[in-house]
This record gives structure tokens, sequence and C-alpha cells, in this order.
């Protein structure tokens, strides 16, 4: 993507701060920055402006607030590069490669910010897939159970063989237009009800 | 040998401040250098790339780690409390106003107030009360949270809860952005003494004796340096022992009001270490009961039955979800072993047990051997 397509959003409280940092992004080249200032609607902020990548100062400690809403809302979870002023590289070094952030020294150095950028956004979308894996796994595993349970009630109210259940659930399945899970948990709710 | 240890600014960093400053870390041989952060996020950052040797932590926080919710999975641990309590639920005066038309009085700590919450709450309908607290992974989360679970509050479609760093709760309570919030001292006390806020209760009278802070660090920091790790848990417990004398408290609060470490006004601190809190502007203290504890009631020593508590808020509040390798995960953090091994000899009161019941002020207990039946009941 190139720098000016890049949508950013830039979290900072501190008037000064953040002209600085926004300058020195553009700068760089990145014409398409959004300061958010004001902490209140935070959220809202983020689902308009709907950025590739949140900046925010390491010492701004509204950094726990960011990390709640990824917590509770997939919408808005986003990769977050860290601004710091500490001239500490090691531990910066240390930081990006275990992946715990990315993170530009020294305020904004021109030719820091693309790769910091880059790699906030890479290890992102690479913990993001893990995580959407894991997601979809556990689905899977979810709807199997579902799918394991109904058969044991077919098999004990109807004395079906496993296999006579399954090709029932997925007969009832094809003829209704569904998934099988779905009339599985169909299944398992009436027997719910007529227990 | 030096050891670098972070810290966020409040009450229950006293154990690390007093043992760094009061001769009890240079007594076992260690050079504390103390580091202010500003996040939770960045603490846990800075531990896990290896930039802190430790650091004070909220007690959940290493189990979060080691679980990887939400974050890098890194296996950490907790073989240390930096004490019990010291947190306070308070809302804005208005907010007050209305509890108290509703029944709550002010110093009556019982599930009333909650009560009077949930009405308030009925009566306002649209428009939700925001409800500030610090981290998701705290004990200020779950105790606030069973806190309105216990009248019927569902704390995640009644009410809206948000994260509000503890130097920015006060003013996001002036301006009305929130409506109340769950912290530690001194932040309850600061929005008592600008006239902004009331503190409603203690948590220590929803739970009494409840964890709060721990000392954390990796699991491999710990494996290559157990004779420093035994020797800091040492000076804490030394320092914490300390720091709760009463004659101390003046002393104590003065080092913890300086800049470099808590920063804010050295009587409000001395009336936290006291437990003399007073609930509304202008009111006299008010005694608390066992709200700050450092040490005695064996503060310091990691129950692994509070990590399997907040465990099962983790899964209840869908945090994270129940299976055998996370329980596992969750008991090889809290290390009373590393505790005993430390402290034989220095602690004449350790526990034999790593399980104790938890006791709480709707009447309900957590018996760690009932385990799954909280897990399966859930939240409230």
């Amino acid at each position: 993507m190139s720098e000016a397509a890049l949508r950013i959003l830039l979290v900072d409280q501190n008037v000064t701060r953040a002209s600085i940092l926004e300058e020195g992004l553009r700068e760089a080249g990145y014409t398409n920055v959004t300061v958010v200032r004001d902490m209140q609607n935070l959220l809202k902020r983020i689902v308009d402006a709907d950025p590739d990548v949140i900046c925010i100062d390491l010492e701004n400690p509204n950094r726990d607030v960011l990390e709640q809403m990824f917590q509770v809302s997939r919408v808005v979870r986003r990769p977050v590069a860290m601004f710091v002023d500490r001239s500490d590289a090691d531990m910066i070094k240390a930081a990006v490669e275990s992946g715990v952030g990315a993170y530009v020294v020294d305020g904004l150095k021109k030719e820091r910010v693309k790769s910091v950028l880059d790699t906030a956004i890479s290890r992102f979308n690479a913990f993001n897939d893990l995580r959407e894996e894991l997601e979809r796994a556990k689905q899977a595993l979810d709807e199997r159970k579902v799918v394991e349970r109904a058969k044991g009630i077919l098999m004990k109210e109807r004395s079906l063989t496993e296999e006579a259940a399954y090709a029932l659930l997925r007969k009832a399945a094809m003829s209704d237009n569904k998934r099988v899970v779905e009339i599985a948990q169909a299944v398992i709710t009436a027997a719910g009800l007529l227990r | 040998m030096s050891l670098v240890i972070g810290f966020i600014p409040l009450l229950d960093c006293a154990s690390l401040v007093v043992a760094a400053e009061r001769g009890f870390a240079a007594e076992e041989g260690l050079d504390l250098r103390l580091v202010r952060e500003t996040s939770w996020a960045n603490i846990r950052d800075r531990i896990i790339v290896g930039q802190f040797d430790a650091a004070h932590m909220l007690a959940p926080m290493p189990l979060a780690a080691a679980l990887g919710i939400g974050h890098v999975k890194t296996p950490l641990i907790a073989p240390f409390s930096l004490g019990l309590g010291g947190n306070a639920i308070t809302v804005s005066l208005p907010l007050w106003e209305q509890m108290v038309g509703e029944g709550a009085t002010t110093g009556e700590f019982s599930p009333k107030q909650a009560e009077a919450l949930r009405r308030v709450i009925a009566a306002r309908k649209s428009d939700p009360l925001t409800l500030g607290m610090v981290y998701p992974f705290s004990c200020h989360n779950y105790e606030l949270r069973y806190w309105l679970a216990s009248a019927g509050i569902d704390p995640d479609k009644d009410v809206r809860l948000t994260v509000i760093p503890p130097p920015f709760l006060v003013d996001a309570l002036r301006s009305g952005q929130i409506d109340g919030f769950c912290v530690g001292e001194p932040w309850n006390s600061v929005a008592v003494d600008a006239g902004v806020g009331a503190i409603v209760t203690p948590t220590t009278a929803l739970w009494p004796l409840s964890p709060e802070k721990v000392l954390g660090c990796r699991t491999e920091w710990a494996e290559r340096y157990p004779g420093e790790l035994a020797a800091l848990l040492r000076a804490l417990y030394r320092a914490a022992r300390w720091l709760e004398i009463p004659g101390n408290h003046a002393e104590v609060a003065r080092l913890l009001a300086e800049p470099r470490y808590v920063g804010t006004s050295a009587g409000l601190l001395h009336r936290a270490l006291a437990g003399q809190l007073a609930l509304l502007p202008g009111a006299e203290p008010t005694s608390l009961k066992d709200f700050f504890v450092p040490a005695r009631h064996q503060a310091s020593f990691p129950w692994v039955s509070q990590a399997l508590w907040m465990y099962t808020q983790m899964v209840s509040w869908r945090q994270t979800e129940h299976s055998l390798e996370h329980l596992a995960a969750v008991r090889r953090t809290y290390r009373p072993d590393l505790y005993r091994a430390a402290l034989a000899g220095l602690d004449p009161s350790i526990p034999t047990t790593d399980l104790k019941t938890e006791r709480f002020f709707d009447g309900r207990s957590f018996d760690p051997e009932e385990l799954t039946s909280w897990l399966e009941r859930g939240a409230g």
C-alpha cells in the first residue's frame, strides 16, 4: 500500500505532541492522518476512521483503553504502532521481534516510520490470522459436539444406529436446505422441550 | 545484583518503594531500580521483552499472559502478593444522591447499595450509566462486575464498563464522561477530596482480604535467577511488615508522595495506609477494617485458590474458555512453592496448603473443590 493511501489514526491528548507527530507522518508521505485528542467516543472514532493502523505514544496511559476495546470488539481491532522517546534501541528491537508491538524510536524519524508501520501491520495480521484460525477450529469443535449430542438423542429415542441417526439428520438438513448442525441443534432443543 | 522493577503509581507499590528506600533490598544484596510506568500494557510488554526483571502487576495479569488472552502467550509467575484490598467503588455525587433516594446509606456496606443502584438504572431506561475501571484483567473489573451482578445488574448490558487509566478517572468523573469507577487508592480519596465523588464501598467489604497486586516475572527469569528472586521476596516481605506498622505510616506516605513514586498528597496516602477514608466530601474519615493489608493475615502469600477464582471470572465474563489445559496453566502461574522456599525461617505462619475458601458479601463462598460448579453456574 502506498504511503498516501494508508489510513492512520493518531491518538494523543497532548496537542503539541500530536501536531509534531502528525507533521512527521505527513513529511514521511503519510497524508491520510486523523488525530484523536478527545478520548470520549474513541470507539466510534475508530469505527468512523476505519484506520489501517493506530499510532499512540508509548507514554500514553490510554494504551490500556485501546487494549480493552480490542478485547471487547473485534470490529475495532487494529495494528498499533507506538512512538518512543526513549533511545533504547535494544528494547525496541526485542519488542518487535517478540511480536509485542512495533515501535518508532526517538519520536518520528522519516526513514523509520515506514518500516515500523509495515511491521505493525504484518505482525497484527499474523496474530489475527492465528486468532481467527483458533476461533474457527473452536467453532468446528462446538458444532461437532452438537451433532454428536443430537445423534445420541436419535439413537436412544428411535433405537437407531449411529450411521442411521446421522443419515436422518443429513436428510432433514438437505430437505430443509439447512446445515446439519442447525438440524442437530433443533433436535436438542426439541428433546429438551419434550423431556 | 541490580534488578529493574516496573511499577504503576498506586498505594500498593509501597512494598517495592520501602524495600528499595529503607535498606531491605540492600540487606539482601540487591540494588532495586524502580521504573515508574504509565500503563499496564507497558508493564506487560516490558516484562515480556525482558526489560523489567519483575513488576508490580494486577493479580490476574500473569494469568492472562499465561493463557495468552488478547496478547502474546508468555509464561509468567506470581510468587508473592503485594498486598490485599486497597480498592473502592466511587460514584459521582449526583449518582450517589439518586442512590440515597433509592435506599443507600453512607458507610452501610450491604447488598442494599447495589440494589439501590439497580433501581436507579431501572428508572433511567435509556442512556446507560458508564462505569470506569483500569484494565480488563484486574480485580477491580471482577469485583465491580460481581457487585453489579449480585443485585441483578448485567455488567455487559445494563451499564457500560470502560477502561480509564487511574490518573484520568477523577477528571472523567468531574466532566460526566463516567458516573463511577472501581480503582485502588489513592484515586477514590482524590475524587472525594476534589468534591466530585462519594465512596460507595471499599471492595474489602464485598470480599474481605481479597487479592489485588502481585509481583510478576517471567518463568524463564525465575528459573535463571532463583537466588535473586528468593532474596527479592525476603526483602519485600520485610518491607511489607515494616510498612504496616502504624508508627511508620507517616514516613511511608511521605515517600510515596514524592513525584517519582505515586505523586499525590501524603495526607491522602497516610489515611489509605491507616484505613481511614473520608467517604463523602467534607466528611470525617471512616475507619475501614483491613482496608489495605500489606503483610498481616498472610497477605503476601500467593493463594492458588485466589488465582482459580480469578480464572472462573475470566471464563464467566467470556474473556477465555474453560479447558483443562487453561486450568493447568493457571495452577502453574501462582507459585506458593517459591514463596515457601524463600521465606522458610522468616515467616512463622506460612500456610502449608495452597488453597482456602473465599467468602463474599452476598453469602456465597468459593471452595476450590467446587471449581466446576462455579464455572458452570457462570457469573452473578
